[in-house]
């Protein structure tokens, strides 16, 4: 009996530090992931500033999200942040539209390779980070409010008896719900608008599109939106789940590019796999399984080391080094995406 | 006064003239054939009718209006389809998919000019949900012109459309343009196979150096002893 009770108590171990923080962390990079293969689908070149782009969508949703709150509204159990995304939307799409305007289009007109597009994106990375630390400054925010955890550990150590508690938080429940609808909405679009298919034969093959009648500006500034709208989204749900501090949003270009290129570029099912491939692949990396050992294995056996694979400064590597087997192995990714 | 006509086209792709005055033109149900050797400038006198290319001199008339200044897609929107050598289906989609986006100005119903197609083409019918790179060239050259008619055009242009099918697919090909003459639609070819081509041609162009060395019926052009000699291997 005893021994059944401590595989559940592992599992649910597992459970805790390994599943639910991955699916969480998972849909965050999905949502960043599909954002950058749109990007690249569309307009054909590697968006570096998409990081940055979370950043100042994210920025916006809190500035509201503290006007809100100094006006006494919230949404009771769930964050204010939620009311005050639309905002952060709108004003994310209003960036993109210009940096499009009066950066990208002048390369696009003049027919420039995807590696100026790319440098230019560099320069729009470092003038939105910029702007981002100039107004919410470079600082940890806070800005979570309403109910913590949708189950806490104690209360579920209590409810079953056992000794190791699972605890699902508020932000992470979010995470996944409005990651589904998300993507479910996106790909509604995708096959079934007629925007939507005018979308992916742009992106199959520009110029058979051109000749079928596709306005290429229209198919640009809808991409634009769309990807506005992930990465607010996004963004907004990383910084609850986490927090939000400006610097932490460039590093996450790494893993988010890594999911985009394990998936396979250019192609959304494969952002949203890579996306789970590269956060499963981080905690599993960095946990430290002692404890699950302890209850799995008998007493004589017990592990005396923290049986921890990478210290958690080096989850970048993981992305890292996935990214690089991946374009040795298998460069156009998991779902056969363009080769970069 | 033909339907669709260049004249004197004189351009090139930016560098030396390809084109040196050429004169290409088509009727309402006619099939005009642009043949002749490698580097006559056969694709890219159809290219210039299209507007895919800026012409130093000539003038291009549609429906006795000058179209020269238009963009090639406000040239769609008049009524010209195009049906490109290579990379003419959108491979990662269905070839319904191809189909609608063919149809992608038109705001009417398309469902009857998809059964029209379907039934030109009966093997898309069967493959409708299949998507369109994985299928074999010769199926892939029909969901083209399928895509190409969709827009229920005035003009189709063919640019090499039998260039690398097997002579079976070839024939079967120039029979389903024969029917497609027979609604109307005025097409203009280029092509590859000139003695096969030129049999169903109501009109053929000899290019040779981007200028005309040879305008007749197809037929006076496959009877032309100079023409058989030199283009069409005797």
């Amino acid at each position: 009996m005893e021994a059944v009770t401590d595989f559940i108590n592992a599992v649910v171990l597992l459970l805790n530090f390994i599943v639910v923080p991955g699916l969480a962390y998972g849909s965050q990079l999905a949502l960043g992931a599909l954002g950058i293969t749109l990007v690249f689908g569309i307009l054909r070149f590697a968006n570096f500033a998409h990081g940055d782009t979370m950043a100042f969508g994210t920025m916006i949703t809190i500035l509201v999200t503290w006007w809100l709150q100094s006006k006494g509204i919230n949404l009771g159990p769930l964050p204010t942040a939620l009311l005050a995304l639309p905002a952060g939307i709108v004003l994310t799409i209003g960036l993109l539209v210009v940096t499009d305007k009066t950066v990208y289009r002048y390369y696009r007109h003049s027919k420039a390779v995807p590696v100026t597009l790319m440098i230019a994106s560099m320069g729009v990375m470092f003038m939105t980070n910029g702007i981002v630390r100039f107004v919410i400054g470079p600082n940890d925010q806070r800005f979570l409010d309403g109910e913590r955890f949708i189950i806490r550990a104690r209360d579920f150590k209590a409810m079953t008896g056992l000794s190791e508690g699972l605890s699902i938080k508020v932000s992470q429940g979010l995470t996944i719900v409005i990651a589904i609808i998300l993507v479910a909405l996106l790909f509604w679009f995708l096959q079934k608008t007629r925007m939507g298919k005018a979308m992916r034969a742009y992106s199959d093959n520009e110029d058979l599109a051109l000749l079928s009648g596709v306005d290429p500006d229209r198919v640009v500034l809808v991409t634009w939106i769309i990807t506005a709208i992930l990465a607010t989204i996004a963004g907004t749900l990383y910084g609850l789940d986490k927090s939000f501090k400006p610097f932490t949003y460039l590093q996450l270009l790494l893993p988010m590019f890594a999911a985009a290129i394990v998936g396979g570029i250019g192609n959304p099912i494969g952002a949203i796999v890579g996306g789970y491939v590269i956060a499963f692949s981080e905690v599993i990396v960095t946990y430290a399984y002692k404890k699950v050992f302890v209850y799995l294995l008998p007493v004589s056996m017990e592990p005396e080391g923290l049986l921890q694979l990478l210290s958690t400064d080096y989850k970048f590597a993981v992305s890292f080094v996935i990214l690089v087997l991946v374009l040795l192995v298998r460069p156009t990714g998991i779902m056969r995406g363009k080769l970069l | 006064m033909s339907f669709l006509s260049g004249k004197n086209l004189v351009g090139g792709y930016g560098g030396a003239d390809i084109l040196k005055g050429c004169t290409i033109d088509v009727n309402e149900g006619e099939i005009a054939v642009i043949v002749g050797p490698n580097g006559a400038g056969k694709s890219t006198a159809m290219k210039a009718l299209l507007g895919m290319l800026e012409l130093k001199q000539g003038e291009i008339l549609f429906r006795g209006k000058d179209i020269s200044r238009l963009t090639p897609q406000d040239r769609i929107a008049e009524g010209i389809a195009f049906v490109p050598q290579t990379s003419n289906v959108f491979t990662s989609m269905t070839v319904y998919e191809n189909l609608e986006m063919g149809a992608f100005l038109r705001d009417d119903d398309i469902s009857a000019t998809i059964e029209q197609i379907y039934e030109l083409f009966p093997i898309l019918a069967d493959k409708r949900n299949q998507l369109a790179g994985e299928l074999s060239g010769g199926q892939r050259q029909q969901v083209a012109v399928g895509r190409a008619l969709m827009s229920q055009p005035a003009v189709l242009m063919l640019d090499e459309p039998t260039a690398g099918v097997s002579p079976i697919v070839m024939d079967e090909l120039f029979d389903r343009i024969l029917e497609v003459r027979q609604s109307g639609v005025a097409i203009l070819m280029v092509e590859q196979n000139a003695r096969q081509a030129l049999h169903i041609a109501d009109r053929g162009f000899v290019l040779v150096v981007g200028e005309n060395r040879h305008t007749d019926s197809g037929q006076a052009l496959l009877a032309n002893p100079e023409v058989r000699r030199s283009f069409l291997g005797g």
